[in-house]
């Protein structure tokens, strides 16, 4: 008994003077750690961000925000993506622009004219470029020009296909002076269309439509827009700096023509993520302006007290049905008994549950402008009732005219986004229980699936359709059989007839009624099923005015923001 | 010694070529098309786009034309983000990732060291149970989870104080590092605390620990001497993979924390397609894991005399 004893207290003497020792060690690494983290912070500081004086910094008029991604490059010619589209809407501007409440305002053109034939814009004189060159019609010509050229490689290209001869060049059929664009001088452009297009107004605030300075793009030898110094600008703020991945910082442009837009002196985008739950983090601190909001963050806003808004973010989503021969989905009965066992309320209200998103009825959304009102008011979609009786005889007579007892699995072809995902378990539940339909869900990524939609490797899929501009045609000629982004090849004569009468009438109710007709073709002939119509929950910093988030355009848009303290 | 490093090295250059030619190949068979977007292009644009980036040559002529850019150390440019060389995002980008890395492996060796020995001291007494559970705790635990959780945090701290005590997200101070640091290095620190717990518990009981005690030794020498320096082998071991594995793949910490680093780009690139920038961050990693071995291994040599023997 006395050894175990004795082995026990030098143990516990063992311990005190080997722990003694630990925390000696402990004491250095603490040390050494601080000096490292000190020298790391001195490296740092050349790679991060500016970091920022918080969400909103009155001494200096600045305001913090954040983008969902670095922008690939500023060259507008050939952006295509969201974060691309917020900064060029802030630090460019074409020859007209949106104003606060989302109607075409004068911009780079102080006046202009559209007629049947083509259109002439008269340039501002007073209309600058940041290094304090005039912008002229030139600056327009060769943007446009430059666009069309298949050396470019816009993706954007089509866009100005209402321009004469675009498509020819494009398609490298004639040269790129061949482009029914010109300069008549200085600060008069003439356009020449290829067929009429009386939308041509809210076209040209499109960002392909960006003017481009010959000279400047020349002396940057192809890295135009790659960089904040190797860009001009003519909006109301320029990029001032641009650390990439990290941070960018806009400033007021004092050679910017107007005063109506640009009433902060900085902007400063200090954070690139798309982690909704680490951005309302940050606006939670105090450290960004505005925030989107997922339905399960809304109670904790409420109990915040947050002046919550919305808005429809313009995007449409719908069940695209693959329409080249040899589908099943190429069977008008399938398609109408699968409309007919839906609803997109259902959907909408409990599945998704976000509470800024509306069930869609119609390819065109909700916000679309008509005649004096909008045009969904003036031009009602068929009205759509759930009929499960009807459908099983639609689905009956598609098995007798396929000549099959059973359907094959149908193939649902989706994004990896949760949202998509629970969309299409949704459905395949929907269509065992309502119609014993099998859907088999083909989860894909971004370009996975765009090749399968390409290819056509799908019965049914999960897609979207956002604006390009402000007027029904951009969704109104989606499904026109010559439209490449109709993934699932649908053609009719006569939704080719009403796409052309949209394109090209003149007057405005006939160019509206094709629309109606289009949005009737689209629902009797099943093109897709329409899902839901996305919107945002947000929530702004009160001390914010003027902020929008847009439909159309950019998501984010500062232009008329300013600030105001609101404090008692 | 020399022979030694200079074999490793051939063996690395062969095991970074393997590498090169396994991404080239895997991703110009995997599904999907770098060149599709949103919008549908024309063929004459789609052409042109090809023929930037050479995806209009046999896939054998791409091979050796991306073979000898690299001998060259040209990357090439990226796919998404036209105007720049991926050269140029690894330059921009890896040094932030390899703070946060270094940060946080730092972090895990020191805390796995000092709480390793520390359970291994009070085995079975009340800090060994407290310490072990955290340690489970931080080994199955993932670490956008901790992020999360640990970014709440910082914003309740935040709000307690009504000052910003530790900024929520970005990246440029002192005070930007910290957490993201120690959340990264969390899972690797309780591992290395487990490793060396066991290490230790090892040489607590070997003879020549015995012998030093039965010499009359000091305690505090015994330990410093005989068991921590004899213990820290196993940790010094994987101290080297674990500071590249940390180092590529801090994108969950990155991402929650809104940091520039390299690892965002390489999961964007992957999702994308963007094939210069999968293959030239590929590469890059792999390179930089065969380098850290073959760092452990001389510096093994250095600890160890016996190894160098060998």
């Amino acid at each position: 008994m006395a050894t175990t004893g004795t082995t026990i207290d030098s143990d516990e003497s063992f311990a005190k003077s080997a722990g003694k020792q630990l925390a000696i060690y402990a004491l250095y690494t603490l040390i050494f750690l601080a000096v490292l983290i000190y020298v790391f912070s001195i490296v740092a500081g050349r790679t991060g961000g500016g970091a920022s004086g918080g969400a909103v910094d009155f001494a200096n008029n600045s305001i913090t925000i954040t983008l969902p991604q670095e922008p690939p490059q500023l060259d507008a010619g050939r952006s295509t993506d969201a974060s691309s589209f917020v900064v060029l809407a802030h630090v460019m501007e074409g020859l007209l622009a949106y104003d606060d409440n989302m109607q075409i305002m004068p911009g780079m053109a102080e006046r202009w004219e559209i007629r049947e034939d083509g259109a002439t814009f008269w340039i501002r004189e007073e209309a600058r470029w940041s290094n304090g060159d005039p912008v002229t019609a030139h600056d327009f010509e060769f943007s446009w020009k430059r666009n069309v050229d298949p050396d470019t490689a816009s993706e954007y290209a089509f866009i100005l296909y209402p321009i004469l001869n675009a498509e020819a060049v494009t398609q490298g059929d004639l040269p790129k002076e061949m482009l029914g664009v010109q300069a008549l001088d200085d600060r008069t452009l003439e356009v020449q269309f290829a067929q009429p297009t009386p939308y041509f107004d809210k076209l040209v605030a499109f960002n392909t439509f960006l003017p481009l300075q010959q000279e400047f793009f020349e002396s940057t030898n192809g890295r135009y827009g790659a960089d904040a110094d190797e860009m001009i600008y003519n909006g109301p703020y320029v990029v001032e700096e641009w650390v990439h991945g990290a941070s960018m910082l806009w400033r007021k442009n004092p050679s910017y023509w107007g005063d109506h837009k640009g009433f902060l002196d900085e902007i400063v985008t200090a954070y690139i993520t798309t982690d909704v739950n680490a951005k309302l983090n940050l606006f939670k601190d105090g450290q960004i302006v505005e925030t989107h909001l997922l339905a399960p963050m809304l109670p904790e806003a409420m109990e915040q007290r947050w002046q919550i808004d919305r808005v429809m973010d313009g995007t449409v989503f719908f069940l695209e049905f693959n329409h080249r021969e040899g589908r099943v989905t190429d069977n008008w009965n399938l398609r109408r008994a699968m409309q007919l066992a839906q609803n997109s309320d259902e959907l909408v209200y409990k599945v998704l549950k976000e509470a800024a998103y509306l069930p869609a009825v119609s390819l065109f959304p909700v916000w679309i402008q008509g005649l004096n009102g909008a045009f969904r008011s003036e031009y009602p979609p068929v009205e759509h009732k759930m009929n499960l009786e009807l459908a099983r005889e639609h689905l009956e007579m598609a098995k007798a005219e396929l000549g099959i007892e059973e359907f094959p699995p149908i193939v649902f072809l989706t994004g990896d986004t949760p949202i998509s995902i629970l969309s299409a378990e949704y459905y395949q539940e929907l269509y065992k229980q309502n119609l014993g339909l099998e859907i088999r869900i083909d989860v894909q990524n971004f370009k996975q699936r765009l090749a399968k939609m390409t290819s056509g490797d799908f019965d049914v899929v999960v897609a979207g359709w956002g604006p390009d501009y402000d007027d029904a045609l951009t969704f109104g000629d989606l499904f026109a059989s010559w439209n490449l982004n109709n993934r699932g090849r649908y053609s009719s004569p006569e939704m080719d007839a009403q796409v052309r009468i949209a394109q090209a009438e003149l007057d405005p109710e006939n160019r509206l009624d094709a629309f109606g007709e289009i949005q009737r073709i689209v629902y009797e002939d099943v093109v897709i099923i329409p899902m839901y119509e996305r919107g945002w929950s947000f929530v702004v910093d009160p001390r914010l005015k003027g902020f929008k988030r847009r439909s159309i355009g950019p998501e984010v848009d500062f232009n008329f923001a300013y600030i105001e303290d609101t404090e008692d | 010694m020399w022979i030694f490093i200079l074999k490793r090295l051939v063996q690395g250059i062969f095991t970074v070529w393997f590498i090169a030619t396994a991404t080239f190949f895997a991703m110009h068979n995997v599904p999907g098309d770098p060149l599709l977007n949103d919008r549908a292009t024309t063929d004459a644009i789609r052409a042109n786009l090809e023929a930037k980036y050479g995806l209009d040559k046999p896939v054998m002529t791409q091979y050796g034309i991306y073979l000898g850019n690299l001998l060259q150390g040209d990357l090439g440019i990226s796919f998404t983000q036209e105007n720049r060389e991926v050269n140029d995002i690894i330059r921009d980008h890896f040094p932030v990732s390899a703070i946060l890395g270094i940060l946080a492996v730092l972090f895990a060796a020191a805390g796995g060291v000092l709480w390793g020995a520390l359970t291994a001291i009070y085995r079975n007494r009340w800090p060994d149970y407290v310490i072990m559970f955290l340690v489970i705790l931080g080994i199955s635990v993932p670490s956008f989870v901790v992020a999360a959780i640990s970014q709440l945090f910082l914003v309740n701290v935040n709000e307690l104080f009504g000052v910003t005590v530790l900024p929520v997200a970005g990246w440029g101070t002192v005070l930007h590092m910290l957490v993201p640091a120690m959340v990264l290095g969390l899972g690797t620190m309780a591992y290395l605390t487990r490793l060396m717990r066991s290490s230790m518990l090892e040489i607590i009981s070997s003879d020549f620990v015995r012998t030093a005690k039965a010499k009359g030794v000091p305690p505090a020498r015994i330990f410093a001497k005989h068991q921590l320096r004899n213990a820290i082998l196993p940790v010094i071991t994987v101290l080297g993979p674990s500071i590249a594995a940390i180092t590529t793949g801090g994108f969950v910490v990155e991402l929650v924390f809104a940091i520039p680093g390299l690892g965002r780009y390489f999961v964007q690139a992957v999702q994308q397609l963007d094939y210069t920038v999968i293959m030239g961050t590929t590469v890059f990693y792999g390179a930089f894991l065969v380098f850290m071995v073959i760092v452990v291994d001389v510096l093994y040599g250095f600890i160890d005399p016996r190894v160098r023997m060998e």
